[in-house]
């Protein structure tokens, strides 16, 4: 029987601590990514270019139904074979970016197929161009319906972040694993870390509830 | 190399380790299922405790990674005795993290059948088993197969994490082509593209199927 040892935990807390920071920058920044890229591949599944539309859709649908980790080692290992050469972070974050927008473009496609059609109908008679019916009166109010499920994917894109640890990203995982190696010990970093991950993803689920509510009263929905 | 001569030269290796993801994606959907009807009807008990025991479990499952998950199964359960080999520890996380998201499906689907249905079956006198195995669970099942087939594309998906344990699957044998030939493109891409054509191919036109045979059966289609 192995036996947990307090003196280790206090001797590792910080630096998973510090690793915790990584994990959270990480999941920040793919998360900006994924919420303007997905944008931008919700709106172009509605132009009226059906070439367009159709690239697109099979895009987001290939990326949907491959797994993450194989994107992070395609973008980390394919670029250097013509040339370019990328961080672990920067392919990390383009690979988790570029995947969470394809999922959060299907949770703005919804939010804007919510927009009733008389909303394009008072924009077109009020003479707006399509970029400023987008801005100011479409994307405004398919986001509300959308809030619950882009926090969703917040909590999804934090627990995928160890997927990282395996191009080197020092997040949380792979940070554990190097204290796991360095002392022979692995109960406690790996415990931890998993109680960091219910100690902010179970919180962060609870707010998203709050904020959903909240945004909804706001704009006088249910 | 062109992609072509490497798929003629890599191809067995690249078959095997599809075998390998198949059959972590069946054995970890078969152990996923039965989690997710116990741990749903668990959480629809009236006893507290049941109800208990199921919070916790969907709760600790959903809350944390399966990464990390998959590494407390392989790496610490070892420490207490329990020694579990790769091939079994990488479906029992994946299927025990899929179960805990079923769960909250199949409880969706049993809450989402009429009331009536409900005091019917208890006006011609059946047990609180034969209700929910008769009446209840067949007409929770058409109602929740829908968001199951995305489930089954995660599940597929979370499989390629198995070889983080060393589980030879097709994400490993990937891996471990492309660190002695480097030939990342083609063999990353030929990888991309199995997954792919067996979520698209295969495992969504399984559960449209299922989806289909299921509402006539329920006399709905």
């Amino acid at each position: 029987m192995f036996e947990w040892k307090w003196e280790f935990v206090w001797e590792i807390l910080p630096r998973l601590l510090q690793a915790t920071g990584n994990t959270l920058i990480a999941a920040g920044a793919g998360y900006a990514i994924a919420l303007v890229l997905g944008l931008i591949l919700a709106i172009a599944q509605r132009s009226p270019y059906r070439v367009l539309t159709f690239v697109v859709r099979e895009f987001v649908e290939f990326v949907r139904s491959t797994p993450l980790l194989l994107q992070i080692f395609f973008v980390f290992y394919v670029g250097p074979q013509f040339g370019v050469r990328l961080s672990p972070w920067a392919s990390g974050m383009i690979a988790i970016g570029l995947h969470y927008s394809c999922y959060l473009s299907e949770v703005y496609r919804g939010g804007l197929d919510s927009v009733p059609r008389g909303q394009w109908e008072a924009a077109t008679t009020l003479n707006m161009t399509t970029v400023q019916k987008y801005r100011r009166i479409i994307i405004p109010q398919a986001i509300v319906p959308s809030v619950a499920g882009m926090g969703n994917y917040l909590v999804g894109i934090f627990k995928d972040t160890p997927m990282l640890s395996v191009i080197g990203v020092a997040e949380l995982i792979h940070t554990a694993n190097a204290i796991g190696t360095e002392n022979y010990r692995f109960l406690e970093p790996f415990t931890l870390v998993g109680l960091i991950f219910l100690a902010i993803s179970l919180p962060a689920a609870g707010l998203i509830k709050v904020f959903d509510g909240l945004v909804r009263r706001k704009m006088g929905l249910k | 190399m062109g992609f072509i001569d490497f798929l003629v030269q890599y191809w067995p290796r690249l078959l095997s380790g599809a075998g390998v993801t198949v059959a972590q994606f069946l054995l970890a959907a078969v152990l996923g299922i039965a989690i997710s009807i116990s741990m749903g009807l668990m959480k629809l008990s009236q006893k507290a405790a049941m109800r208990g025991v199921a919070v916790t479990y969907i709760e600790i499952f959903r809350g944390t990674s399966l990464v990390v998950q998959l590494y407390w199964i392989f790496f610490v359960l070892p420490l207490f005795g329990l020694t579990i080999e790769k091939f079994t520890a990488g479906y029992l996380a994946v299927g025990m993290n899929i179960g805990a998201y079923g769960a909250e499906l199949v409880r969706g689907g049993i809450l989402s059948v009429p009331k009536g249905q409900w005091e019917a079956a208890l006006a011609i006198n059946m047990s609180p088993a034969q209700r929910m195995r008769r009446i209840i669970l067949p007409q929770a099942l058409v109602y929740m197969l829908p968001p199951w087939g995305n489930l089954m594309i995660e599940l597929l998906k979370g499989t390629a994490l198995v070889s983080l344990i060393s589980v030879t699957d097709l994400m490993f044998e990937a891996r471990q082509i492309n660190s002695s030939t480097f030939l990342s493109a083609q063999v990353f891409g030929a990888a991309l593209v199995v997954y792919y054509v067996l979520a698209r191919f295969f495992v969504t036109p399984f559960m449209r199927w299922l989806e289909r045979h299921m509402a006539r059966k329920m006399g709905r289609a």
